[in-house]
């Protein structure tokens, strides 16, 4: 079964002498389980996607369809209990007055959950965190340390689709590894879809089974991941794009 | 190779509530006509580093050195009028967002020409004939057209070719770039690359080159001091870092995913006390 | 030994309580604010002052109300009467000290009203947006087009002399600069991650602004508040002087000095005394609103 479909999506910012396309007659799709990547340079409108895909983006047309059901312009609440999303910085998206344990907590009781206590321990323990970071706030908190309780609040509706925004550009490559192995192991563990968007060329690599090449809002090659080792690259663009990422 | 710049126990202190902290800790390096890379993580004290030897730590910041000699003239000694002469004239830094380093409401030209006029008695005409001559040497096509414009009609990559430029107008003898393309996109940053390149060359200047990035210096730089903690760990050769010893380095080099190998898992550095314990490498030559 | 671990235990990194984690968090804010030695010299002022007005009865040499024509105008130093006496022959350290408590009342229902009407305007202004913004701007607008004081003597006029009715006046056109303030916080806060992210949860706009729009909005306008808080106390005592504020022989401090203008030639410690407890309560807020912004304001801090 495919998990997302987006067919012909186009996104667009502003009206009238303002407006900008950022996404194109964007096509593709995501099976259950499957990892799929987008890349592309800045201002290919490939965080668009992800932003329209959960209503961030307000202005899009198209079909967007989770689990076989199309969306609407309005998300019902059940929506975010299948889909959920992680930001590029984690020092921007965390709030800055808010302990861990009041994010994952707050998040918990929109879920209408009730074990609430229970289930803060275990979303800590699950991106190994523990129990001595649950009353810390973001500042007492390192960049990788963010990224782990952004991505515990995403898994905290325990979605079926994850939606992952450059989750680790903003970190370095030791910390990168570190929550790029988690989020693998993750995905195994709780059978996550992920939509991962990077400009990082071998992150995708690693990650993702399939990948879409953006540039400038449109998608203009969709490869698999072999093809992307082997550089066999058939759109002159993508090619490129390898060729500057040794 | 002559040595431009040299640099003896340079530390970085910031002193606070909970004691003083030490950003860099006894760094000792030279720098000839050559490409310089400082690589290391957040809080390696890379940046700190390169701002130091410009004197450029905000107080409550302090540097302290056996010396920070510039042809053998000891920029510690220099009185803040004197530094502001070196800064620029002799030694020029580039930043990692162009967006905050040119003024917002000023014409790239006027920009261009004034920072000109300041270092060197020509007239206007003069100025506005050297300007577009830097412009070009930084491969921007269309010189006259981005004389007129406004910094936020620039891309990040012309912005940060701009910097370039004006960076070189008064002809420095070091070029200290701080992570000069981490905010551009891969293919732009190439283009950046070989125009610095370049003006090394033709010029004889000295770079220090800032990064995190441990491929992009192996192939860039002909030198590589690696930071850890405030400390430099290990030096070697550019083209050499890949056969690095340092297990830090060894760590960093394992943990970057590999599009040619690709592995189920990446190896996650395990960091040792007695790293950031061990006494600072020289980086001299 | 004992206070060594208490120390550690409230500035640990990390905290084993939520309990625990809020009281380190205020404790480090506080050690912050207390390096700052003119804050808390301001602070200083304000506790004395609090402490003054409450215990007022016991403070008080004389009754602030009680004239003595006898011995009006008495000079200071006057044995009994350190600051002297007014015109009515009352004491006027009493009447200082009995007046601390009317000005602490017009600060606090000023500090209440004002800061709370301007928080919910200018954040519901920038979290809506649209026709919302526009039409509350533009209300925002034409009350911070009319001179203070000039409003404010509109009000008082319309509505009666009187204290409550002055506070109400100043609160009325101490308003929209909070409300401003708010808005372009707000306006910054909307498009951050941390607001996406709790949107994705399914939040509502009311509990995105109350929880987390507002404490981000709070700190800032705390320190205005406490910054402008020596403007409302003048704008007080100004309604007093003009004999709109409060009414005699009510011993608010600005009424006091426009009874002494008639003698400030001969008499100068009649208008003086109550100046100076103006001028100092004055500067005690600005040096604390000066401390706490060093405190709350995150972007100075980080």
């Amino acid at each position: 079964m495919k998990m997302l479909e987006v067919q012909d999506l186009n996104v667009w910012f502003g009206s009238g002498r303002d407006r900008v396309d950022a996404v194109k007659h964007a096509t593709f799709d995501v099976a259950q389980g499957e990892s799929f990547g987008l890349v592309g340079e800045s201002g290919s409108g490939k965080s668009t996607i992800l932003r329209a895909i959960t209503g961030l983006a307000p202005d899009w047309s198209g079909t967007i369809k989770v689990e076989g059901q199309a969306i609407g312009h309005k998300r019902p609440k059940t929506f975010f209990k299948t889909v959920q999303m992680v930001f590029q910085d984690p020092y921007a998206s965390l709030h800055p007055r808010h302990s861990v344990d009041q994010v994952l907590g707050e998040t918990l009781q929109l879920h209408g959950f009730r074990d609430i206590d229970a289930r803060v321990v275990r979303l800590l323990d699950d991106v190994g965190l523990g129990q001595k970071f649950r009353f810390r706030y973001p500042h007492q908190l390192s960049g990788g340390q963010r990224q782990r309780v952004a991505i515990a609040r995403a898994l905290a509706p325990e979605p079926d689709l994850l939606l992952l925004d450059e989750p680790t550009s903003a970190l370095d490559v030791s910390v990168q590894a570190e929550i790029l192995n988690l989020l693998a192991d993750l995905r195994t563990e709780h059978r996550l879809t992920y939509v991962m968007v990077s400009h990082d060329l071998s992150v995708v690599g690693h990650m993702c089974d399939r990948l879409a090449v953006m540039k400038d809002g449109e998608i203009v090659e969709v490869l698999g991941v072999d093809a992307l080792r082997h550089k066999n690259a058939e759109h002159p663009y993508s090619r490129h794009l390898l060729e500057a990422s040794v | 190779m002559s040595t431009l710049l040299d640099v003896e126990n340079l530390w970085v202190k910031f002193p606070s509530r909970h004691g003083v902290f030490d950003a860099v800790r006894g760094v000792s390096f030279t720098l000839g006509r050559e490409r310089l890379g400082i690589v290391g993580e957040s809080g390696s004290g890379k940046s700190m580093t390169g701002r130091a030897i410009l004197r450029l730590i905000r107080p409550p910041g302090i540097v302290e050195a056996d010396h920070i000699k510039l042809d053998g003239v000891n920029l510690l000694d220099k009185t803040e009028k004197e530094m502001r002469d070196v800064r620029g004239q002799r030694i020029s830094m580039v930043m990692q967002d162009p967006k905050f380093s040119l003024n917002p409401v000023m014409t790239i030209g006027d920009q261009i020409i004034e920072a000109y006029r300041l270092h060197s008695k020509a007239s206007k005409s003069e100025a506005y004939a050297k300007s577009l001559e830097m412009l070009e040497a930084v491969s921007i096509r269309d010189p006259e057209r981005v004389m007129r414009a406004y910094p936020h009609e620039m891309s990040g990559g012309m912005g940060q070719r701009i910097m370039i430029a004006m960076m070189l107008i008064p002809n420095p003898e070091i070029l200290i770039a701080d992570e000069p393309t981490s905010a551009l996109d891969v293919s732009v940053q190439r283009q950046v690359l070989d125009i610095m390149d370049r003006l090394v060359k033709e010029r004889g200047m000295g770079l220090i080159f800032i990064s995190h990035d441990l491929n992009l210096v192996a192939d860039f730089c002909d030198r590589v001091l690696i930071m850890y903690a405030g400390r430099i760990v290990e030096v070697c050769d550019a083209d050499k870092l890949h056969e690095a010893k340092h297990p830090y380095t060894r760590g960093l080099l394992n943990s970057l995913p590999r599009l040619d190998d690709p592995r189920d898992r990446l190896d996650v550095l395990k960091r040792d006390p007695a790293w950031s314990e061990a006494p600072s490498v020289s980086g001299r030559v | 030994m004992t206070e060594q671990t208490l120390k550690q235990w409230l500035l640990t990194d990390t905290p084993t309580s939520r309990r625990h984690a809020k009281i380190s968090a205020f404790y480090q804010g506080w050690l912050s604010f207390r390096s700052n030695t003119m804050a808390m010299i301001g602070l200083g002022i304000l506790v004395a002052l609090v402490v003054i007005a409450a215990a007022a009865p016991l403070l008080a040499p004389h009754d602030p109300y009680v004239q003595d024509l006898g011995n009006r105008l008495a000079p200071l130093g006057t044995e009994d009467h350190i600051f002297g006496t007014d015109s009515l022959g009352r004491d006027i350290l009493s009447r200082l000290i009995y007046g601390a408590r009317i000005t602490l009342y017009i600060v606090a229902l000023v500090a209440l009203i004002a800061p709370v009407a301007g928080l919910l305007v200018g954040t519901i202004s920038g979290y809506v947006g649209g026709w919302t913004d526009t039409v509350l701007m533009r209300i925002t607008d034409i009350f911070l087009a009319f001179p203070r004081l000039v409003l404010a003597l509109a009000f008082v006029a319309a509505l009666g002399a009187g204290i409550e009715n002055a506070v109400l006046a100043i609160s009325l056109t101490a308003w929209p600069p909070y409300a401003r303030i708010a808005r372009a916080e707000t306006l910054t806060i909307r498009s951050s991650d941390y607001i996406s992210a709790i949107k994705l949860q399914g939040a509502g706009a009311l509990r995105i602004i109350t929880k987390h729009i507002w404490p981000l909005c709070i700190s800032s306008l705390i320190v205005r508040v406490t910054l402008d808080m020596a403007g409302i106390i003048l704008a007080a005592a100004g309604l007093g002087f003009l004999g709109l504020g409060a009414q005699p022989p009510s011993p608010e401090w600005g009424a006091m000095i426009s009874e002494g203008r008639r003698f400030i030639l001969d008499h100068w410690w009649v208008a003086t005394m109550p100046g100076l407890a103006i001028f100092t309560v004055s500067l005690a807020f600005n040096l604390l609103g000066d401390g706490l912004r060093d405190v709350l304001d995150p972007k100075a801090g980080e």
